[in-house]
């Protein structure tokens, strides 16, 4: 078994789209209208296109509110990304104006920082070792 | 000072009775502003205190009832502060004010 998809909820797929991709530099995967605007939008990590997808999910359930709200306040990541430098992605997404709700912090081997996505969700990135 | 010394003192040593709560406030001294995320994180790597985020939780409301710890909304997050001004006070208590450093002792 493996992993090949998984989800974050976003508030909207326009803007999730500009942000994963264009700040983030994720790459589009999937573009499928699904009814109405919705659409199957899934993006992939540009070293690994064959790899996972993450899939830009509109957040319209009305669980997902509540749900996102109480986690973004207690300043929980819904998913972690590995970056081969957390210091060189925080300052670099950081001067894209991207803000930070924990800036990098070293734990024994591991480090990391989170920040907003902007569509309703914090995000880890972390430098683990190999 | 006087009308300060009852129960706001009390609550400022009880907060500071317990070795958990004091690395809370260490770790905040380190970086002022963390999210419940970030202050969990400290707590069990780099203390390894494997407190269940309830827990951690009630540490922190016990800290801000005893005005240590002061919280603020920045978009939709918590951010978690360190006060050291009822330190202050508790220790003027018994140096006078105005002598909170070493130096405040000569002459």
């Amino acid at each position: 078994m493996k992993i090949h998809l998984t989800s974050v909820f976003v508030d909207d797929q326009t803007r999730a789209e500009h942000f994963y991709t264009e700040i983030l530099g994720f790459v589009k995967k999937q573009d499928v209208p699904v009814g109405g605007t919705d659409r199957w939008l899934t993006v992939v990590s540009p070293d690994e296109t064959g790899g996972a997808e993450l899939l830009l999910e509109p957040a319209r359930h009305p669980a997902v509110g509540p749900y996102r709200e109480a986690l973004v306040r207690d300043g929980i990541p819904l998913a972690q990304f590995a970056v081969e430098d957390v210091y060189a992605e925080h300052a670099r997404l950081s001067g894209l104006g991207v803000r930070f709700t924990q800036d990098p912090l070293e734990a024994g081997p591991v480090t990391t920082a989170v920040f907003d996505d902007t569509c309703g969700n914090l995000i880890q990135i972390a430098t683990v070792p190999r | 000072m006087l009308a300060y010394g009852g129960g706001v003192a009390d609550d400022v040593f009880r907060a500071l009775a317990d070795p958990t709560r004091r690395t809370i406030l260490d770790e905040l001294a380190e970086r002022s502003g963390q999210t419940l995320f970030e202050i969990c994180g400290r707590l069990s790597t780099k203390h390894r205190l494997g407190l269940s985020r309830q827990a951690v939780s009630q540490h922190l409301a016990v800290l801000e009832a005893a005005g240590l710890v002061e919280t603020r909304r920045e978009g939709r997050c918590k951010f978690h502060e360190l006060n050291t001004a009822p330190l202050r006070r508790i220790t003027e208590r018994w140096l006078g004010p105005g002598t909170a450093g070493p130096e405040g002792s000569s002459s």
